[in-house]
């Protein structure tokens, strides 16, 4: 406890750190699949590869795609350019099949109405698809924002500053202070952004919480 | 005024929905394509607001071939009330009966005050209002989507068995409800339904459809019920077998009406209309 009290301005720092790593991904990987999966599902083949795709994305280990990314895109290995960009495509695998799904779930009828009253194709995948699809897409989303969080952590071993730094450094010094509170913080930060998500999405879909008292 | 010209409709994999269908239904006039499923009903009735285009042939409003106008302006000119309602479950009550007012770029404020009024007019509380479609009875989901075809004031009805998806008495209810509307309104309506006692109440003219779109008898009510076309009309409308065929029987010095299954119907009563 002493340990922590004695560093909370690199604890500050770390997490910091670690949440300016997590919250690009998740948001581009959140905003990327939606198109993706909208083409996707306009394509019945590509729906099949994506997903089966995506499946064998999210099979590459960590550590190795985040060695090899700074070769391909010449960064350097400390960079947190290939933190974002692995964690994007790790967030990709999963949102993509989950945006898929999301939409394919919204009623037929429901969109056939919506045409039937004079929407153009494009504000019906925005004002009418997509919002029917929130509660799911925001599932989907709450799944990636944990496991982002998760990943930033393994940047902590090549040198990329984030709250996986303190495992490691705690672990080669012996400091289980140091290693707790990477831990702990990390849980706490993926818990965090789990809890917004779930209420930003409550507040952007308050329909969706509706009790129906009448039949459907 | 609508005029089906010729039209039929072939899908890319090579079903025929609708071979040669031609048919006028004058302003103000109440219409229905009545038929069962593969009869082509529907799809004719989608031709008119171009949610399908036909293969072959024209289709007309007041001599305007509807194939020339932008899609999105003919359909927020046209009324569509669906089975099921249809609502927008994100949007509430009064929402969507402006959603045609709010896409026409009308003002919230004034969309609103036009769908509170609607909602009254279809016989709901403007309370209703703030709801959300699935807080609704499954029969005040179908007056809101009657409310909303109504919001744009348009000349034309397009209804696809709009009450096929409630129970009996309220489906009765609907159908009184749609009656008294159209007595004051005066829209030209063209309803689609497979319930042949739905389509004589409703219709003034109704046409009979056989699969493939082919007209199997046109006329009013009266007209069908007295002069069955064909063995397929009478089989269709149920006089062929005597189903609307009724007879009376003394029970206990009173006049019983039995049906054709010898079901007592009522009571005949000499003269009296209360």
């Amino acid at each position: 406890m002493s340990w922590v009290l004695a560093n909370l301005p690199l604890l500050a720092e770390r997490l910091l750190a670690h949440l300016g790593q997590s919250i690009p991904p998740i948001v581009l990987a959140f905003v990327l699949a939606i198109p993706i999966a909208k083409l996707a599902n306009a394509r019945g083949w590509l729906r099949g590869g994506l997903t089966a795709g995506a499946g064998l994305l999210y099979a590459v280990p960590s550590l190795p795609l985040f060695i090899v990314l700074p070769i391909i895109l010449g960064t350097g290995i400390r960079s947190t350019v290939n933190i974002i960009v692995a964690l994007t495509i790790y967030g990709l695998a999963l949102m993509v099949p989950s945006a898929s799904e999301a939409l394919r779930a919204v009623s037929r009828d429901t969109l056939q109405s919506a045409t039937a009253q004079g929407y153009a194709p494009l504000a019906r995948f925005l004002r009418v698809e997509l919002p029917l699809a929130g509660p799911a897409l925001v599932a989907g989303l709450r799944v990636v924002a944990v496991s982002t969080v998760s990943l930033v952590t393994v940047g902590g071993v090549l040198g990329v500053p984030s709250l996986g730094m303190l495992f490691i450094d705690g672990f080669q010094r012996s400091i289980t202070a140091e290693i707790l509170a990477g831990i702990v913080l990390t849980a706490a930060l993926a818990i965090a952004l789990d809890l917004l998500i779930m209420l930003g999405g409550r507040l952007a879909l308050p329909w969706s919480r509706v009790r129906g008292e009448g039949v459907r | 005024m609508i005029r089906f010209d010729h039209v039929g409709k072939t899908y890319p994999g090579g079903t025929t929905a609708v071979e040669d269908f031609s048919l006028t239904i004058d302003s103000h006039a109440s219409v229905v394509l009545v038929g069962t499923s593969g009869s082509g009903k529907t799809t004719l009735m989608r031709m008119v607001n171009r949610m399908v285009d036909p293969t072959s042939g024209r289709v007309l409003i007041d001599d305007e071939d509807v194939a020339g106008v932008d899609p999105v302006k003919l359909r927020r000119s046209i009324g569509y009330v669906m089975q099921a309602s249809g609502l927008l479950p994100h949007r509430t009550v009064a929402e969507n009966v402006a959603t045609v007012p709010l896409l026409e770029g009308v003002s919230r404020r004034r969309s609103r005050s036009r769908a509170l009024a609607l909602l009254e007019m279809v016989g709901l509380d403007h309370r209703l209002g703030d709801r959300y479609p699935s807080q609704l009875s499954g029969g005040q989901q179908q007056r809101v989507g009657v409310a909303r075809a109504l919001a744009s004031d348009p000349n034309i009805l397009l209804m696809d068995e709009p009450f096929g998806a409630v129970d009996p008495i309220v489906r009765a209810e609907l159908q009184k409800e749609l009656l008294r509307l159209q007595s004051e309104l005066g829209k030209t309506i063209l309803f689609v339904t497979h319930d042949i006692d739905e389509a004589f109440l409703i219709g003034e003219q109704v046409v009979i459809l056989r699969p493939g779109g082919e007209i199997a008898q046109q006329g009013t009510p009266a007209e069908i019920l007295a002069d069955p076309a064909d063995d397929f009309v009478e089989s269709f409308v149920g006089s062929g077998v005597g189903k609307r065929a009724l007879h009376v029987d003394e029970v206990s010095g009173q006049q019983v009406v039995l049906d054709a299954g010898d079901r007592p119907v009522g009571v005949l009563r000499e003269g009296s209309r209360s």
